[in-house]
């Protein structure tokens, strides 16, 4: 029993140094997202302006749009390979049901999402029920959505979308992109979701030991599902807002995009074994992405210098969070 | 015991030598100014608290850390830092509690990984089955070496893990904490190996939290606290409190603190419950205030009647009454809802999830949430209060429970449960991996509960806690329940003669 005041002074600066800790290893991609954005900032004119960066938030908001949801499932310690074939899929269905079945912009746009959402499902049947792998289960699902696809489209663009269709892609609110609107109100439910919620909670409680999880009364599956739900309804948002920026459904869009979306939230310190990762990080992520990518741009790198690069980063910001854990580990025995 | 190696004297040259080693961790002296003699032929027990510094002690003889400053001499020879294989070299072989067994290879491929008996590349599969057999017989292991491991039970892998010692012919042999998952006849069993290993004049290193393991099988004792050794002493100079004192630095008055509860009605009735082969017609009744043990061998269904009645895992048939009333338990949550709470024997598997806070495992089971949201106040409250109430060492409640000791995180599990309210607890080995300070503090507890009109069954392996505890003790057999022993009808012999089905315990 020592005096309150000791206990009170122990717990202070070991309390904040816990959540430094937490908040460092997102620092580390943060930092990089600093250091490039300021080097931009000095050597191309052309980057620091509204233009160019709504431009960024433009071309990366699919990405982080669809990397909430992954961000999600990684925490559950699972993985949804299908996010990209989903994206076209539901590009293109959601496309046809406003051509082919008269569905009104708003109707047709929800098709979409809900069509991700039944993908989704189907992903989390093979986890759930069938007990399936993720990987395995939504590695089916990418190929099986990309054959479907191409069945229902004939493998040619859908075009001919009301023209309204093209306000979610490239409208905007005042000077502000509606993809962009639509990343920032994604990433706060997403926020809330995972650290104000039951579902959050237990994505955390799951991944860390889905066992334990059981045992304590958790219905284990039924959250799953309702993780891989989300994740193909983000998917099949991200999907609509890409077709509308090309005013069309492309049976051909998303092919790789999956790598993307779980870089960001590697990079961002979701951890593939479960229990870690949050929004904030998967979004850091996923503008040191879109910034690498501007920045070849903008500075006339090869596109396929951008992609080795992202390579590099990826590996550096998951080892670097490694080293970060080890040496956590060694101090706590 | 006749053979000429047998007598190998005590004046004879220490295989190990520690000359004031010392380890530092950032922050942490895990390891301070050692000096430690291993002699040929001795078993040699380290004993100390969890965080004494027993573990790091190991990693430094066995390489796999490198010693901050002094020496380690091995057969008269200063030992140079090279890693795990070059310990190995030397004669330095280590049982991890954990085992290194890769489950998917043969027992035989096992012995000789890194090390086949081949040529030009190319394994000699035959030889490597005869030296396997003859290592296996060493051990008392009497299996086809074509076995894969993981099919084999853990008694018997620990055995594969020692015939790998004798397969690189080591001359030390570093056990942490063997017994741990075994039970009373394969430690008997265990304990003949290891006798004969010694009569070898293969000296032993044993790490144990045993105390009654401590007398049975010593030579010599080093207890070690924070991170120094306090004394080294042969086993006939101490006794019991002597080797708690040491180990714990102040006097523990009684391990086993049975608080006297007054016994209720039957809260908790099972009849005739069936699993498979696993659980045949088991049934038992626990009442308020009664501490009912489970005895009984490893694997013979104590764990798996508990999961059964938890909702853990599926029964093929069976009936559960709780305060009279018929209930259907299909999954924990609904046990749960009804009242029955489940402690883990795998605190770490299956107890925590131990990359979230202390606070966050607390509630898991009884999150405060309206809606589906989360009542982060309510939640915050609720976690301090019973951090408080069980006293868990831990600077902050959002602590990953990663960072705490056995004992702390045993107290976070049990802290859930309280937070259920159940009417009756299941304590699975509550005291596995915690050390002594924390175990009497555990039974305390378990005591306490008791008294405030739980029911309350502590599954163990370890005869002493039941029979202090418990107030009646069922001891199960090959899935079935063998006996109901009362108070007056506790005894070692009697329980071991049901546990083992014996026809005489009948009687």
């Amino acid at each position: 029993m020592s005096s309150t005041a000791t206990t009170t002074r122990e717990r202070v600066p070991s309390a904040l140094r816990e959540r430094l800790s937490d908040a460092v290893s997102q620092l580390a991609a943060a930092g990089a997202l600093i250091v490039i954005f300021i080097f931009l900032s000095i050597v191309s004119p052309a980057f620091l302006t509204a233009n160019n960066l709504f431009n960024v938030g433009v071309q990366i908001s699919v990405t982080a749009i669809i990397a909430v949801g992954m961000t999600m499932v990684i925490i559950t310690a699972g993985i949804d390979l299908s996010v990209g074939s989903v994206a076209a899929l539901s590009g293109v269905a959601g496309a046809l049901t406003m051509v082919n079945m008269g569905f009104p912009t708003i109707l047709g746009i929800l098709a979409g999402v809900v069509i991700g959402a039944v993908a989704g499902a189907v992903n989390g049947f093979w986890v759930t029920v069938a007990d399936l792998p993720p990987f395995i289960a939504t590695l089916g699902m990418l190929t099986a959505a990309q054959g479907l696809v191409f069945v229902i489209s004939n493998g040619v663009a859908v075009f001919g979308a009301p023209s309204s269709f093209r306000l979610l892609g490239q409208g905007a609110v005042g000077p502000v992109p509606i993809p962009i609107i639509a990343l920032i109100v994604v990433a706060l439910a997403g926020y809330f979701v995972l650290s104000r919620t039951k579902l959050g909670r237990y994505s955390y409680a799951i991944g860390s030991n889905p066992e334990a999880a059981r045992l304590s009364g958790i219905p284990v599956k039924r959250y799953l599902m309702i993780v891989y739900i989300i994740s193909g309804a983000l998917a099949g948002f991200g999907g609509m807002i890409a077709a509308s920026q090309v005013n069309s459904g492309q049976p051909n869009y998303g092919i790789g995009l999956e790598l993307y979306v779980i870089a960001s939230a590697v990079i961002g310190g979701a951890s593939l074994f479960g229990g870690r990762g949050t929004v904030a990080g998967t979004l850091i992520g996923a503008f040191l992405i879109a910034l690498i990518q501007d920045g070849s741009v903008l500075l006339g790198i090869n596109t396929f210098y951008q992609q080795i690069i992202i390579g590099i980063v990826v590996w550096l910001a998951v080892y670097w969070d490694q080293l970060r854990r080890k040496k956590l580990q060694a101090e706590s025995e | 015991m006749s053979s000429p190696e047998t007598r190998s004297s005590q004046t004879e040259e220490p295989i190990v030598r520690l000359r004031n080693v010392s380890k530092e961790f950032p922050g942490v002296l895990a390891v301070d100014g050692v000096n430690l003699e291993i002699k040929p032929g001795e078993v040699h027990v380290i004993a100390g608290e969890n965080g004494a510094g027993k573990s790091t002690l190991m990693k430094l003889l066995s390489q796999v850390e490198r010693p901050t400053s002094g020496e380690i001499w091995i057969s008269g020879e200063k030992a140079r830092f090279h890693g795990p294989r070059h310990a190995q070299a030397l004669g330095v072989a280590m049982v991890y509690q954990e085992f290194a067994l890769a489950p998917d290879l043969s027992v035989a491929e096992n012995l000789f990984l890194g090390r086949e008996p081949a040529r030009a590349g190319l394994v000699n599969r035959r030889e490597e089955r005869n030296r396997a057999r003859e290592l296996l017989e060493r051990v008392g292991l009497d299996i086809n070496p074509n076995r894969l491991v993981s099919s084999l039970t853990v008694a018997e892998q620990q055995r594969v893990e020692i015939a790998k010692a004798l397969a690189i012919q080591a001359k030390i042999l570093i056990l942490d904490e063997p017994t741990a998952t075994l039970a009373e006849k394969e430690i008997e069993s265990l304990f003949e190996v290891i006798r004969d290993l010694k009569s070898h004049g293969i000296a032993i290193l044993y790490i144990s939290h045993r105390l009654d393991e401590i007398f049975r099988i010593a030579d010599r004792v080093t207890v070690m606290r924070d991170g120094r050794i306090v004394d080294t002493l042969p086993v006939g100079e101490l006794d019991e409190d002597k080797l708690v004192r040491m180990m714990v630095g102040r006097d523990i008055e009684n391990l086993y603190p049975k608080a006297e509860a007054e016994i209720g009605d039957v809260v908790l009735r099972v009849e005739g419950i069936t699993r498979g082969d696993v659980l045949k017609d088991c049934s038992f009744e626990v009442r308020a205030g009664e501490i009912l043990g489970f005895a009984g061998l490893v694997g013979a269904g104590r764990t798996e009647l508990a999961r059964a009645v938890f909702g853990a895992d599926p029964i093929d048939s069976g009936r559960i009454e709780l305060d009279g009333r018929e209930i259907r338990i299909k999954s924990p949550q609904a046990a749960i809802d009804a009242g029955i709470g489940y402690l883990t024997e795998d605190r770490k598997g299956e107890g925590l999830a131990l990359q979230l806070g202390v606070d966050k495992n607390i509630t898991l089971a009884t999150l405060p949430a309206w809606a589906g949201l989360v009542n982060l106040k309510a939640e915050r409250e609720t976690a301090q209060h019973r951090s408080d109430q069980l006293n868990i060492r831990t600077p902050s409640i959002r602590r990953r429970v990663q960072m705490l000791s056995g004992g702390n995180q045993q107290k976070v599990v049990v802290a859930k449960w309280l937070e259920t309210n159940a009417k009756v607890l299941f304590f699975d080995e509550p005291a596995r991996g915690i050390d002594v300070g924390a175990k009497a503090e555990m039974f305390s507890l378990i005591g306490d509960l008791a008294k405030e009109g739980r029911a309350i069954v502590l599954i163990s392996s370890y005869l002493p806690e039941l029979l202090n505890m418990c107030d009646r003790i069922l001891v199960m057999h090959e899935g079935q329940v063998a006996g109901v022993l009362s108070r007056e009808e506790f005894s070692e012999e009697r329980i071991v003669a049901l546990a083992t089905g014996a026809k005489e315990a009948a009687a």
